[in-house]
C-alpha cells in the first residue's frame, strides 16, 4: 500500500476542507427509489472511490453530481455554498467535469484534434495544427500518457489509451472536481495501470479532487484516499483506504448478498406456506 | 512482475510479426499501401480507365474537344455538386433536392430580370441566395423539426420541381440579355467550368481538413453526442452544410444555363445529384457519416465522367450505356468495400 492520506488528522466526519458535499440526497424514479438519504463529501485534493454492486446507486449519484439530473430531495454544496446544478454545462462551468464510459471522443479524428475539440488553436482562417500537436505532446508527456503518436486516429488506440485521452482532455480545462465513471471497466491489468498512473499523478499535483466509480476493490484501494460503499441506495461504509482492505470490502458485499438471499428464501417459504 | 513482462513482449511482438508473416507478396503490400489512403483506390481506377480509353481510342478521346466535354461538361458539375454532398454525408445528412435547386435558380434569375426589372448582377446574386435559402429550409425541417434529411429533401425537391414546371409551363427560356456577359466567367471559356471545379475542390479540401468548420463537421457525423458534449453547435454545422450545398446547386444551375445557352426545365434533377453522391461514396465517403474526403470525391467524379464520355466512343450505344454504367458503379463500390476491409484489417 503506497497510498498516503494528505490530511490524516481529519476523520471521515470532517467538513472543513470539503470541496463537494451531498447532504440528505434522495432520488426516486416513480416508485423506484435509487438513492436514500445519501451524505457524501469530497475533500480538496482527495481521491474518493465509490464502490458497490450494479444497481446500488453509484451512477445515479454521479449523474446528480455532474448536473445530468436533479436529486428528488437533498442539497449539494460546492466549496461550502449550496448550489443547484441546472445542467452538465452548468456543472462544467462551475468546475465539475465528468468523463463517461462513452468517452465523447471522435474516433475519426486524431488524438490532437480530439484533445482540442471545440477549443482549437486558430491561425485565421485555418487551425494551427503545429501548435496543437506540440501542446498535446507536451501535455500527454507531462501526464505520462503513452500513445503511438498524437497523429494517430483515436479509433486506432486501445481502450486504456482512449480512456486516458478522455481524462487528459478533461484535465485540460482545469476542473476542480473530476468524476470518472468506471474508468477501469473492461480493461486489462496493463490498460488499467495507464489510468491508475494518471490518477496518481493528478493526485500528486493536487489541483483536482477526484471521484472514481469502480468495481475492482484492489485497484480502488491502490489509488483512492478513501472509499464509500453504496448498497441499496445508501452509503453503508466510509473509510480511509489505509483502514480497510479488499478482503473486508468483499466480505461486506458477500454478507449483503447472503442476507438478501436468506431473506428471499424466507419470503418464498412464507409464500408457499 | 513476470506477468507484465510477458504481456509487453506479447503486445509489441504481434504488430511486428504481422507484416513479415502476413499473407501475400510485394504486390499485396503495394496494394495495402494504396488501400491505406482512401482516395488512392478511386484515383488508380480513374487513371486506369482514362488511359484505357486514351490508348484504345487515340485522338478520338484525347482531342481538345473531347477533353473539354469530359472535364468541363461532364466532370465539373458532378465535382461541384459532390463537394456539398461530401460535407453533408460526413455530418450524417444528404441533400436529394440540390438538382432541383440547380434547375430552379436560372428560372428565378430570369423571372427577376425579365419580369421585375432587377439588374443582372443582383439577379445572379439573388439566384445564388435562393440555393442558400433552400438549404436553410432543408436544415429547418431536418434539424429543428427532426424529419430525416432523406425525406426532407425529397419533399423540397418535389416542391422545387413543381415550381419549375408550373412557372415555366415546361418551356425553356432564353438567357436574359442583361446577364449574358457575366456568363463568360462562369462558363464562357472551354476550361472555365473545370477550373471552377478545381478551385472550389481545393477550397473545400482546406475547409474540411484545416478549419474548425471541417473538424466539427467530422465530429458531428462521427460522434454526435460527443460533439454536443464538447459544446459544438451540432445544428449550426448541419444548417451550414445544407446551405453550402444549396449555394453550389445554384452555382451549377447558372453554369449549366450558360453552357447549354438556354434555361431548360430538365436541367439537373435527380441524375446529377445522384452522380454527385455516387462520386462522394466511391471516393470513400461513408454513407453513415464521420468520414470522407474531397479528393476522393473529385476523382470519383472524374471516374464517372470518364465512363460517361468513354463508353459511347467505344461504341456502347446510349440505351445500353445505363446498364454498363450501373454495373461499373457496382464494380467500383465492391472494390472499394473490399479495400476498406483490407485497410481496416491492416489497422487492427
Amino acid at each position: 500500500m503506497t497510498s498516503a492520506i494528505p490530511d490524516a488528522a481529519a476523520g471521515p466526519a470532517s467538513q472543513g476542507e470539503d470541496v463537494l458535499r451531498a447532504e440528505h440526497v434522495s432520488k426516486s424514479y416513480g416508485v423506484v427509489t435509487a438513492l436514500t438519504d445519501v451524505n457524501m463529501r469530497l475533500a480538496r485534493g482527495e481521491v474518493l472511490g465509490l464502490i458497490g454492486d450494479n444497481g446500488a446507486g453509484k451512477s445515479t449519484l454521479l449523474k446528480i453530481l455532474c448536473g445530468f439530473q436533479p436529486p428528488t430531495s437533498g442539497q449539494i454544496f460546492l466549496d461550502g455554498q449550496p448550489i443547484v446544478l441546472k445542467s452538465v454545462d452548468h456543472a462544467r462551468s462551475l468546475g465539475i467535469d465528468a468523463v463517461y464510459q462513452d468517452l465523447a471522443l471522435v474516433n475519426q479524428l486524431t488524438v490532437f484534434q480530439n484533445m482540442f475539440l471545440n477549443r482549437e488553436v486558430i491561425r485565421w482562417p485555418l487551425v494551427n495544427n503545429r501548435a496543437m500537436r506540440r501542446e498535446t505532446r507536451e501535455r500527454l508527456d507531462e501526464m505520462g500518457i503513452q500513445i503511438p503518436s498524437v497523429n494517430s486516429l483515436v479509433a486506432q488506440l486501445s481502450g486504456g489509451q482512449r480512456q486516458a485521452i478522455a481524462v487528459a482532455r478533461s484535465v485540460f480545462s482545469n476542473p476542480k472536481i473530476l468524476l470518472l465513471d468506471e474508468p477501469l471497466a473492461a480493461m486489462g491489468v496493463k490498460e488499467g495501470a495507464i489510468i491508475l498512473d494518471l490518477v496518481r499523478r493528478l493526485k500528486a499535483e493536487g489541483n483536482v479532487s477526484i471521484i472514481i466509480i469502480a468495481h475492482n476493490y484492489g485497484q480502488v484501494l491502490e489509488v483512492c484516499d478513501r472509499v464509500n460503499m453504496i448498497q441499496g441506495g445508501r452509503i453503508t461504509l466510509d473509510k480511509y483506504s489505509s483502514e480497510t482492505s479488499a478482503q473486508e470490502l468483499t466480505e461486506i458485499v458477500v454478507a449483503e448478498y447472503r442476507k438478501a438471499l436468506a431473506e428471499r428464501e424466507q419470503q418464498d417459504r412464507q409464500q408457499s406456506a | 512482475m513476470s506477468d507484465t513482462a510477458e504481456q509487453s513482449v506479447g503486445m509489441t511482438g504481434a504488430p511486428l510479426g504481422r507484416p513479415a508473416g502476413g499473407p501475400g507478396g510485394p504486390a499485396l503490400r503495394v496494394l495495402r499501401i494504396f488501400a491505406r489512403q482512401r482516395e488512392a483506390t478511386v484515383f488508380v481506377v480513374a487513371v486506369a480507365l482514362f488511359l484505357y480509353f486514351a490508348i484504345d481510342q487515340g485522338s478520338n478521346f484525347t482531342s481538345k474537344a473531347n477533353l473539354v466535354t469530359l472535364f468541363s461538361e461532364n466532370a465539373a458539375p458532378i465535382i461541384i455538386i459532390a463537394l456539398g454532398e461530401v460535407m453533408l454525408l460526413i455530418c450524417g445528412e444528404i441533400d436529394l433536392s440540390v438538382g432541383f435547386v440547380l434547375g430552379f435558380a436560372p428560372y428565378f434569375m430570369h423571372y427577376l430580370t425579365d419580369f421585375y426589372g432587377v439588374p443582372g448582377l443582383l439577379a445572379i446574386f439573388l439566384a445564388l441566395l435562393l440555393g442558400v435559402v433552400v438549404g436553410a429550409i432543408n436544415g429547418f425541417f431536418t434539424v429543428t423539426v427532426g424529419v430525416p434529411s432523406f425525406i426532407t429533401t425529397l419533399g423540397t425537391g418535389f416542391i422545387l420541381l413543381g415550381l419549375i414546371d408550373t412557372t415555366s409551363h415546361d418551356e425553356p427560356a432564353a438567357i436574359p440579355a442583361d446577364v449574358v456577359g457575366i456568363g463568360k466567367w462562369l462558363e464562357g471559356y472551354s476550361w472555365a467550368w473545370i477550373t471552377w471545379a478545381i478551385v472550389l475542390a481545393a477550397l473545400f479540401h482546406i475547409l474540411l481538413t484545416r478549419t474548425r468548420w471541417g473538424l466539427h463537421t467530422v465530429s458531428v457525423g462521427g460522434n454526435q453526442l460527443g460533439a454536443r458534449e464538447a459544446g459544438i453547435h451540432v445544428s449550426r454545422i448541419k444548417y451550414g452544410n445544407f446551405m453550402l450545398t444549396g449555394l453550389l446547386g445554384s452555382l451549377v444551375g447558372l453554369q449549366t444555363m450558360y453552357f447549354t445557352n438556354n434555361i431548360a426545365p430538365t436541367a439537373g434533377q435527380y441524375t446529377l445529384m445522384f452522380y454527385g453522391v455516387t462520386a462522394a461514396v466511391i471516393g470513400g465517403t461513408a454513407m453513415l457519416g464521420g468520414s470522407g474526403t474531397i479528393i476522393g470525391a473529385f476523382f470519383g467524379a472524374i471516374l464517372l465522367a470518364t465512363l460517361e464520355d468513354g463508353f459511347p466512343l467505344i461504341g456502347v450505344n446510349a440505351d445500353t450505356l445505363s446498364i454498363v454504367f450501373g454495373a461499373a458503379i457496382l464494380g467500383a463500390m465492391v472494390l472499394n468495400v473490399q479495400l476498406t476491409r483490407l485497410r481496416e484489417r491492416g489497422q487492427s
